[in-house]
């Protein structure tokens, strides 16, 4: 187990390192930054003399190397456009993000196993049907859509909720719905076919052979093994989720780093958008991870050889 | 001796796309404290549906129908699924054909051992832990105690066989199902599997149904032998009747060569008839081994075949007269 964790540690900072590249490298050479910075009647002097001042003349190997040796002290650099260190622009949103993103997978994961497992233990019955139904709507239904009606719903025809901002747990119930809405119907799916094809190993017929009560079959025997390619498509759905946040906080102007992303793009904000990138990345890797390494303590064929 | 298991007419249907599909059709059959019954069969005749119809482990599709299917004097069709589940596992347990799947991946041994004694008596755990590692020395497996602590798949198919045979008998059972215990192990294995198996039933006086190719297997453990075909049995009588004078073609043409209890070696398997055999989908009237018969005749599609009793348990399922049969064996058995 310690070897395998180790070996997964490795990996994990290989991805962080390559991704770093790619958005460094992408960001730099999609556009001139220079040039952005400078505003829009600046002179070719101007342009040059930032440049000059950003660094942005040198060889983007050695802007990189710089920028990662900073990152790796916690300087990410200024923002240009909230005029605040990058570090602590996301030390304000990155908490918002995450609150959001964990109550939607709770939310998702805690709607989506259960309904997924009856649909398994009741094939193509009426119950079946219904949470097919329920996945596909929910597949369908474009988040900002979604958002737009509970936002009709539950803020002008009946005023439970708070439309927007992030100050009280309230703000966070529409987006949680929203965001987790949208992971339910591949969790949901996949939690069916896995306790279906679990249900008809030859494993299950020995455990009810031996006289085990249906509920300890169904936790004990069928659920534990059915959960593991769940939770390697939960570490994506949380992954996924991430980008979602940008529309959702959108939406509901939470003040996080989804919007933190919107807000640097609008105002090609490089610095930010750089780190802002790179701290999804690094959500999405450590979400995968944390899905790797619970499924090696759930199946020990993975965790011993 | 008491009677352990009755089966009268025990049917069960597959409902399928293409039709029902009758797998068993009328078996009959009883197990005494102590007996082992061999069933031989070809594949697909519903030699293991038959099993998990007695063990109540039927595909969910599945109906199952009998005059009589009684355990201990105790209709099965009549208890709840809690009252079956303390059967199971407890006073009847069975050993399945396929012992690469049968155990759990993602729990130990010990655990999967232990938890069946721990539902069905009052026990601690380490009352459980030590019978498990008492049975699994019982059934030749080493350093037990540590074999406790390993997962299925660091174990070989033989050692899992031999788990589940513990996994059987953790709760001394009054009965216990060995379906086709050792097809898919080894040949050195097989052998050291089943004489396991015939020790452990002489020595806790269980009743058995053994359920095997091997005739040779079949002589040298079985006290009754029940031919089964097509979804019924074709012949049932003891080891001494069945091998000796043997009533049914299909059985002739099985022992072909016919072994002698106590000589046949083992692994001398059923020999081969040419032929296919009928669909069990839809229904059909006559003999089912009708078309690969040698003395198919029109009366026996006509109707359906009953059983001729040839006195206490010896029975056979054929339009043709016990002297026409003894004739046809004395006939086929090569000298
Ligand atoms: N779950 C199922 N659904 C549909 N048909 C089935 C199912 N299980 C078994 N059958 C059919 O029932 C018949 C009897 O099968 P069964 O498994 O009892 O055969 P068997 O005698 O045990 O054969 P083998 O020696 O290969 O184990 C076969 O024709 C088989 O195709
Ligand atoms: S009934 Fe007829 S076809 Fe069937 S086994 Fe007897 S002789 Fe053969
Ligand atoms: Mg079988």
């Amino acid at each position: 187990m310690l070897i395998y964790t180790l070996k997964r540690v490795l990996l994990a900072l290989l991805v962080a390192l390559t991704v770093s590249i790619l958005t460094f490298g992408l960001l730099h050479l999609s556009s001139d930054p220079a040039v952005a910075l400078a505003g829009e009647d600046a002179t070719e002097e101007d342009i040059q003399l930032v440049r000059v001042q950003y660094g942005f003349d040198k060889p983007l190997p050695v802007q990189y190397m710089t920028w990662l040796t900073n990152a790796l002290q916690g300087d990410l650099g200024t923002s240009y456009y909230f005029g605040i260190p990058v570090s602590t622009l996301l030390a304000q949103r990155l908490p918002v993000t995450l609150t959001l993103g964990s109550c939607a997978l709770i939310y998702a994961i805690l709607f989506a196993v259960p309904l997924g497992v009856l649909a398994a233990m009741r094939p193509n019955t009426w119950l079946d049907r219904f949470c097919l139904s329920l996945a596909v709507s929910a597949q369908a239904m474009p988040s900002f859509w979604f958002g737009l009606m509970l936002i009709v719903v539950f803020c002008l025809w009946f005023p439970l909720l708070p439309v927007s901002g992030s100050d009280t747990w309230k703000h966070f119930i529409m987006p949680t719905i929203v965001l987790g809405t949208n992971a339910m119907p591949a969790i949901m799916r996949l939690t069916r076919t896995g306790m279906m094809d679990v249900l008809a190993t030859d494993y299950i017929r020995t455990a009810r052979a031996k006289g085990l009560r249906p509920n300890t079959v169904l936790l004990k025997h069928a659920l534990r093994n059915a959960v593991i390619p769940v939770i390697a498509v939960i570490g994506i759905q949380a992954g996924y989720m991430m980008g979602g946040t940008v529309i959702i906080e959108t939406i509901f102007a939470l003040n996080g780093m989804g919007l933190l992303a919107y807000e640097s793009i609008m105002y090609f904000d490089l610095a930010c958008m750089e780190a802002v990138v790179l701290l999804l990345c690094l959500v999405f890797i450590t979400t995968t991870f944390v899905a790797d390494i619970l499924n090696a303590w759930l199946d020990p064929r993975i965790r011993i050889r | 001796m008491t009677v352990l298991l009755e089966v009268e007419n025990l049917t069960v249907d597959i409902p399928l796309a293409a039709g029902d599909l009758h797998a068993v059709r009328g078996v009959d059959f009883t197990i005494k404290k102590g007996e082992t019954l061999g069933i031989v069969g070809e594949s697909g005749c519903g030699k293991s549906i038959t099993s998990f119809a007695i063990m109540g482990l039927l595909p969910q599709s599945a109906i199952r129908k009998a005059q009589r299917l009684a355990f201990s004097g105790q209709e099965l069709a009549d208890l709840t699924q809690e009252q079956l589940s303390d059967i199971r596992g407890n006073k009847m347990s069975m050993i399945f054909q396929e012992p690469m799947t049968s155990l759990n991946p993602s729990y130990t041994i010990g655990e999967q051992l232990i938890e069946t004694l721990l539902r069905h008596r009052k026990v601690n755990r380490k009352k459980a832990v030590e019978r498990a590692v008492f049975l699994l020395e019982k059934v030749g497996i080493t350093a037990a105690s540590s074999r406790l602590k390993q997962y299925p798949h660091q174990l070989s198919g033989g050692l899992r066989q031999r788990v589940m045979i513990a996994m059987g008998l953790m709760c001394g059972p009054d009965l216990i199902i060995a379906d086709e215990p050792t097809t898919a192990l080894d040949v050195t294995i097989q052998a050291q599997i089943l004489s396991l198996l015939a020790e452990i039933q002489n020595e806790f006086q269980m009743g058995q149904i053994l359920i095997t190719h091997d005739l040779g297997v079949i002589a040298s453990v079985a006290h009754r032998v029940a031919v089964m075909y097509a979804g019924q049995f074709v012949e049932i009588g003891s080891v001494t009747e069945i091998f000796e004078a043997p009533m049914h073609p299909y059985t002739q043409g099985l022992l072909a060569c016919i072994p002698i209890p106590g000589k046949t070696k083992r692994g001398s398997f059923l020999g081969s008839i040419p032929g296919k055999v009928p669909t069990l989908i839809g229904d059909q009237t006559g003999c089912s081994f009708a078309n690969r018969c040698t003395y198919a005749k029109e009366a026996c599609l006509l109707k359906d075949v009953d059983m001729v009793s040839l006195g206490p348990g010896h029975s056979y399922r054929c339009v043709l007269s016990s002297e026409i049969c003894h004739q046809n064996a004395r006939e086929a058995a090569c000298t």
